[in-house]
């Protein structure tokens, strides 16, 4: 069963979506590792890491499409869940330094050293375990997505209201991990990792293992995203996305429905986070400002809202942008940047995948059908 | 009269929106397998009445009992849908995203929880049933068409199958045939007709022709209660109806 839900999610473009992966999953660490550095073939560590960075941030940004684009809820807070999962990571990182630290306490992080703390707080009990780790990485962006939801959503909060609570929440969490006494670090955050699962975070090999692993995050992540969406649930998403009273008197309860993509958004955001924190080797609370969120929301709207791969190929291609611009016209980024905003939306409202549409759609060729209204007609597998 | 043996009971339902009585004590009873025809003036509270039997409205006092035990004042929308109470609106809302098909298949009764519906797959009876829908509704050629390119009428029909698909043991149609031309008005009448028997049906219009070509039990409703109810000929020779709706 599980098999069938995988395979109705497989069309053309995830067969190219999952193909590109597979080749850079493939090809990166042989030019990594195997190809010598004075090749014009070969890829440095650093930039390994910084394609693992930009393709967390696609993990993200797939998230964030699964609600935007297909139940149109525009979350202005999503970087929070990303966040929580980055600090879930980064606990077990922390756990990990071991005597090693500044301070040589073995229990103790050097932060809760240097605040004069005497034990572990509770909440830190578990995370030197990579697997309890593992399983906060989901359940914590998880319990508080799905708690957020159950209230707004109940509430029949949409539109404009649920974004501004969004933005809310993700403020609220960026003032609350700022302090000190919450036990996360405060300001600087959680950095200085030293191993992860006993290999060295710093070696080649990890970084490309975790280069790795982030590939088969996103991929796995496509495929579940888009067996939702080719599922019944998902064309009930689509159809509460416009016209969710008329869901409701069909007899589908949808918060429920609107409650379970939120929630597997807001896990799959965490996995995202849990992975980009060791490749970047720090987590600190900046990472719940709501500028993060909504550059992902931009980076969907580049890449084509309502498309999956959209939100792919936007984090990648912004991401590339702002690494470019940050070095070499600092200055100019965030005006860059929202040019590019108000550009897409003047000009593209269909993102990138949405304008590669209309030029395929020229040629005598037959195209998918997009899940946005007024795209063009479809030829549907359905009957 | 007892609610026993009643499908739908309605009785001394007012509903207030900021002091004006959209509803005033209105009582109404449908019995398996009638079809109705409500009639009355603009803001006599047709479509109020639609809301507070569908949940999408509380009313303020007043019973409403579906199958003579199920009070529906207490319910969700989704949980009065699921009892078996169609609605289809004056404009017609069909999912335009998505294909002729799977409109269809998302209204087809069939459990409604996320899980079973991720899971979903269609079986031959559904498809069957789909396959007989389309073609009741004439839509067997479009199938494969998007919604959202559909012509107005083509919609209206596509939400009267998808009614017909929810198998819904009481259908509320509001003003089905505004915006349709003859030809279109009068197929309505007869698969609206089609369908009374198996369903009960409640349908509210303007278009008089339509309400005689229905040739069923008329009740005439005006400022929030029923102000007349028999034949459409019995009602239209009725003074009092004529003062107040159809002598305008």
């Amino acid at each position: 069963m599980l098999l069938r839900f995988f395979l109705m999610g497989l069309d053309r473009k995830a067969g190219i979506v999952l193909t590109i992966l597979a080749i850079l999953a493939v090809a990166v660490p042989v030019m990594t590792l195997w190809v010598p550095a004075d090749s014009p073939f070969h890829l440095s560590v650093f930039t390994v890491s910084l394609l693992g960075k930009y393709l967390c941030f696609a993990l993200l940004a797939l998230a964030l499409d699964l609600v935007w684009g297909y139940c149109g809820i525009l979350s202005l807070g999503h970087a929070a869940f990303f966040a929580l999962g980055g600090y879930a990571m980064g606990m077990y990182l922390m756990r990990q330094i071991g005597p090693r630290g500044v301070y040589g306490n073995p229990v103790l992080p050097d932060f809760m050293v240097f605040l004069n703390w005497k034990e572990l707080p509770w909440y830190w009990l578990g995370f030197d375990q990579f697997w309890f780790a593992a399983i906060m990485v989901l359940v914590v962006p998880g319990a508080l997505a799905f708690a957020f939801g159950w209230f707004a959503f109940r509430s029949r909060v949409t539109g404009v209201y649920l974004s501004i609570i969004t933005q809310a929440l993700t403020f609220a969490l960026l003032l609350a991990f700022f302090r000190n006494d919450m036990g996360f670090g405060g300001n600087n955050g959680l950095t200085d990792f030293k191993d992860i699962l006993g290999y060295d975070i710093q070696a080649d090999t990890t970084r490309v293992a975790l280069f790795v692993a982030t590939v088969a995050a996103l991929a796995l992540s496509y495929m579940i995203a888009s067996g939702v969406i080719a599922s019944k649930l998902g064309k009930v998403l689509v159809a509460l996305r416009d016209a969710e009273s008329r869901v409701r008197f069909m007899g589908y309860d949808t918060e429920s429905y609107k409650l379970f993509a939120w929630t597997l958004s807001a896990c799959m955001a965490g996995v995202a986070g849990a992975l980009y924190v060791p490749q970047v080797g720090i987590i600190n609370p900046s990472e719940f400002a709501p500028a993060s969120s909504i550059e992902a929301v931009i980076w969907v709207a580049v890449g084509g809202r309502g498309t999956l791969a959209g939100g792919i190929l936007g984090a990648v291609l912004v991401n590339m942008g702002k690494s470019y611009f940050t070095g070499a016209l600092p200055e100019l980024w965030l005006f860059a940047l929202g040019g590019l905003f108000v550009a897409v939306t003047l000009f593209l409202p269909k993102g990138l995948l949405g304008l590669w549409g209309q030029l395929t759609a020229k040629l005598p060729r037959r195209n998918k059908p997009s899940a946005l209204p007024n795209a063009h007609p479809a030829d549907q597998k359905g009957a | 009269m007892s609610a026993e043996s009643t499908l739908l009971y309605l009785d001394g339902v007012s509903v207030s929106f900021d002091g004006f009585k959209a509803l005033n004590s209105l009582s109404l009873v449908m019995m398996p397998g009638e079809m109705r025809a409500i009639i009355g003036p603009n803001g006599a509270g047709k479509t109020t009445m639609m809301d507070v039997i569908t949940g999408k409205t509380r009313p303020d006092t007043g019973t409403i009992l579906f199958e003579g035990d199920t009070d529906l004042t207490r319910l969700r929308e989704a949980a009065i849908a699921n009892l078996g109470i169609g609605r289809k609106f004056q404009r017609p809302t069909v999912f335009e995203p998505h294909t002729v098909w799977d409109n269809l298949e998302l209204a087809l009764k069939a459990p409604r929880r996320p899980l079973k519906t991720l899971t979903y797959a269609i079986s031959r009876d559904d498809r069957s049933r789909i396959e007989e829908i389309l073609d009741i509704t004439r839509l067997s050629a479009l199938r494969n068409r998007q919604a959202g390119s559909l012509s107005h009428g083509q919609k209206q029909w596509l939400e009267i199958g998808m009614l017909l698909a929810q198998d819904p043991k009481l259908l509320l149609v509001d003003e089905p045939v505004a915006g349709m031309t003859d030809a279109e008005t009068e197929q309505t009448a007869e698969l609206l007709c089609s369908i009374a028997g198996k369903h009960s049906v409640i349908v509210v219009e303007h278009d008089m022709s339509f309400v005689r070509a229905l040739g069923v039990k008329v009740t005439v409703l005006a400022e929030g209660s029923v102000l007349a109810e028999g034949s459409l000929d019995a009602v239209s020779s009725n003074q009092q109806v004529i003062d107040t709706y159809l002598g305008r």
